[in-house]
């Protein structure tokens, strides 16, 4: 097989716009994350200014880290990996470059309307209708540009991290329209469609999609393209990826109701919701397995390169995140760790440890090569690589002591049937622990600010890349 | 009690997406095994494809792995089997949340109970002097009364203090007691539009001397009269208040919603709500019994 060069050029551009804004969104929403971590900790810095109060700038942190910098790092490796192993440009152009406008559009008006208490109040879906809407068209657009340039691959398989990529672009898009279905009052305020325990069914149904697909199955996409590239290693598996694919894709739809449990949501949802979340073990395990085995052979250059390190790193803590949720998910486990900080401990090790890991080793490797430069400096990624994995580690553990210990002291009881401690009591336990989440994070931005800088002294004065299409010929 | 309008088609239509799914788990399983592990010393092959230069091996799902994934689909059916699950079918087990809530309830009441009921003959004052009472009093309070009136029961704004032997709706046993078990409603009218803003200053000027105050004196006389016509009904002429309308008394220099002269205008301005809830419902007359004399010992040293 040999590569002949025709004049047709890879749409660099656009991953670009979207790698860059990759690094500003993520600094933004984790220096939003450690202003209510410190809020938590030291309520006074609320400031009784409502916009400022944890209540709006919570959502904003979810929306910024997961929609703007997950998002963005989704849009920019999607876009670079299905034109690279379809060996095609990206279809539509033009449509593309709307995706990139209209995402930044909604993610401006978030940062506007979140922090002045424009809410669905639906979690993970706070944005009012009108930016529903636009979300909506951004991301039939995405899809039509994603699948238009799947149609023009000149290769006749398809390569399974745009299996995955493709799975969370429709899956989303099912999942955003139905649930932000709702009636619009005024130009900023609606009520939903759904009611009660509906409601609530429905607003899990997305919610633990928008992990499961937003947050894994895309990232996924990402694991399957750099891993192999940054190791230079064929991957593991064809057979497990087939496997844990379609698992994926059909378990984690059902997992949701894991959310309720001990609600008014009836038994047998219930029941369910717990069941496929354990079958989930295994189908997220092998997504874990051959991004971790594909290194095998050369474990070596996990000693020497920052940028696998962050790679690899990250899939450990996705199987250790994926091994802790269907055990949260049991009821009598729950029954423990419901409404505690275990469960925002599961989530960060998911979100800063998997999500946040892979999307900078993906940026790592991907930012320099489209602008045609070296990285800037090795040692500073590996800084980033290490600062970035003690603030995860003291971010989990302080919450999974926290969360253990509140769960603990609210079913403790005495003798004579009250509760030991009120909950007050197990607030006043809990500061501490938001102490060392809150450095945790400290550490976690302050590898963000080193990658910042590393990445713009990388291109600074550099020339954009530009890469032709290459024309496969077999013979 | 159903979820469903049409049960039966329901429960088929659950059973037939969860189970075929499991079921098609299985099938992805079994039809991606059938592959041979290459003898020792052999390369596995790759499958011949390759993507912007990655190559995929064709290795044979992990034992263990494998081994895993039936467990839990093992583990999943047999929970479907003995719990509720698809849709209206019961367990084997016969297991329902609410039978469960309903045995944990019962469970407690038979342990509980007597605890409680042997404290149910003593009066309140006598039990306020009981230290075993006053414990479990106590732990009732921090978990149920904490939250408004504070952890030592010196309240907030707009939450009465409980120590300091000024009660609204009456400070004897009985009527404390009354006050926990069935909630008490505060209202009190707004006064803005009958008085107007400067008649609403007088007034407060006046309602401010009652307790010593230093106010203006042409202002404390426009007041009284003011008083003398709108106020006094509820709050007695003498400005003493009333228990059993939960009046305050404006002479003692207690005051529930801020003592500055701007709160209490306020307060004649627009009125205000205060509630507190029933507890008899939540707590039972046992419980209320013990958490009175709590309560009532709170003031009594």
């Amino acid at each position: 097989m040999t590569e002949n060069v025709i004049s047709e050029q890879y749409n660099y551009k656009i991953v670009r716009q979207f790698a860059i804004m990759t690094v500003i969104w993520g600094i933004v929403g984790m220096t939003v994350g450690v202003i209510i971590a410190a809020q938590l900790a030291w309520p006074v810095l609320n400031f009784d200014l409502p916009w400022f109060s944890f209540g709006r700038l919570r959502p904003l942190h979810t929306n910024a880290v997961i929609f703007a910098f997950g998002g963005s790092a989704l849009f920019a490796t999607s876009y670079y990996v299905v034109q690279r192993t379809c060996y095609a440009s990206l279809f539509s152009p033009k449509l593309a470059s709307f995706t990139f406008w209209g995402w930044q559009t909604i993610i401006v008006s978030a940062v506007i309307t979140l922090p002045l208490g424009y809410t669905s109040s639906k979690e993970y879906a706070e944005l009012e209708w009108p930016i529903d809407l636009l979300i909506a068209l951004v991301w039939v657009s995405y899809a039509v540009v994603f699948f238009g340039t799947i149609v023009k691959r000149r290769v006749k398989h398809i390569y399974v991290a745009n299996w995955f990529f493709g799975a969370f672009i429709i899956t989303i898009a099912v999942l955003h329209i139905f649930n932000s279905m709702a009636l619009p009052v005024g130009a900023l305020k609606s009520y939903s469609m759904y009611s009660g325990v509906q409601d609530a069914m429905i607003q899990w149904w997305y919610g633990h999609n928008a992990v499961g697909f937003f947050l894994t199955a895309g990232f996924l996409g990402i694991m399957y393209y750099f891993i192999p590239k940054q190791a230079n290693r064929p991957v593991y598996s064809y057979r497990l990826s087939v496997v844990h694919f379609w698992a994926i894709s059909f378990t984690y739809i059902w997992a949701g109701a894991h959310h309720l449990h001990y609600t008014a949501l009836p038994d047998w949802t219930q029941s369910l919701g717990m069941v496929m979340s354990l079958i989930l073990l295994a189908p997220s395990w092998g997504g874990m397995i051959n991004g971790i085995m594909t290194l095998s052979g050369s474990w070596e250059k996990l000693r020497t390169d920052p940028i696998l390190k962050f790679l690899i790193v990250s899939v450990s803590f996705y199987g250790m995140s994926t091994f802790e949720g269907p055990m949260m998910a049991i009821k009598t486990v729950n029954a423990l760790s419901h409404y505690t900080d275990w469960t925002i401990g599961h989530v960060h090790s998911g979100a800063l440890g998997w999500v946040a890991f892979i999307s900078i080793g993906a940026m790592y490797y991907l930012i320099p090569r489209l602008f045609n430069r070296e990285i800037y400096s090795n040692s500073l990624v590996e800084t980033h690589f290490w600062i970035a994995t003690i603030g995860v580690v003291l971010y989990i553990t302080a919450m999974w002591i926290s969360g253990i210990m509140q769960g603990l002291m609210w079913r403790a009881i005495n003798a004579d049937g009250t509760l030991t401690y009120s909950f007050i009591e197990s607030v006043q336990a809990t500061h501490p622990f938001y102490v060392i989440r809150l450095l945790g994070g400290v550490f976690f931005l302050t590898g963000m600010l080193i990658m910042a800088y590393n990445l713009a002294k990388t291109i600074s004065g550099a020339k954009p890349a530009e890469a032709d299409v290459p024309v496969l010929v077999t013979h | 009690m159903s979820d469903f309008f049409n049960p039966v088609f329901w429960t088929i239509y659950i059973s037939i997406g969860s189970l075929g799914g499991i079921f098609w788990l299985i099938y992805l399983l079994v039809s991606n095994s059938k592959i041979k592990m290459p003898a020792d010393g052999e390369e596995v092959k790759s499958t011949g494809h390759a993507w912007d230069g990655i190559e995929e091996l064709n290795n044979p799902l992990p034992f263990w792995w494998v081994a895993l994934f039936y467990i839990t689909i093992v583990f999943g059916l047999g929970y479907l089997i003995l719990f509720p699950g698809l849709g209206t079918v019961k367990g084997v087990l016969g297991w329902t949340s609410s039978l469960e809530h309903s045995e944990e309830v019962e469970a407690a009441k038979v342990k509980y109970e007597p605890l409680y009921q042997q404290y149910a003959s003593i009066t309140i004052p006598e039990l306020a002097k009981n230290e075993e009472a006053n414990r479990t009093g106590g732990r009732l309070f921090a978990n149920n009364c904490a939250i408004c009136h504070g952890s030592d029961g010196r309240g907030a704004r707009g939450f009465p203090d409980l120590a300091d032997n000024d009660w609204l709706y009456g400070g004897s046993a009985e009527q404390i007691k009354s006050t926990i078990l069935n909630g008490r409603n505060g209202s009190m009218p707004a006064w803005n539009a009958i008085l107007g803003e400067e008649g609403v200053k007088s007034v407060a000027s006046y309602v401010l001397s009652l307790s010593g105050r230093e106010v203006p004196a042409n202002e404390v006389i426009e007041g009284k009269k003011i008083f003398g016509t709108n106020c006094a009904a509820c709050h007695q002429p003498d400005g003493k208040g009333m228990t059993a309308l939960g009046a305050p008394n404006l002479t003692d220099g207690v005051w529930l919603y801020g003592a500055s002269r701007s709160y209490i205008q306020d307060s004649i301005a627009d009125g205000r709500t205060g509630v507190m809830p029933a507890h008899q419902e939540l707590l039972g007359d046992a419980k209320v019994h013990i958490l009175a004399a709590y309560v009532y010992s709170l003031s009594q040293q």
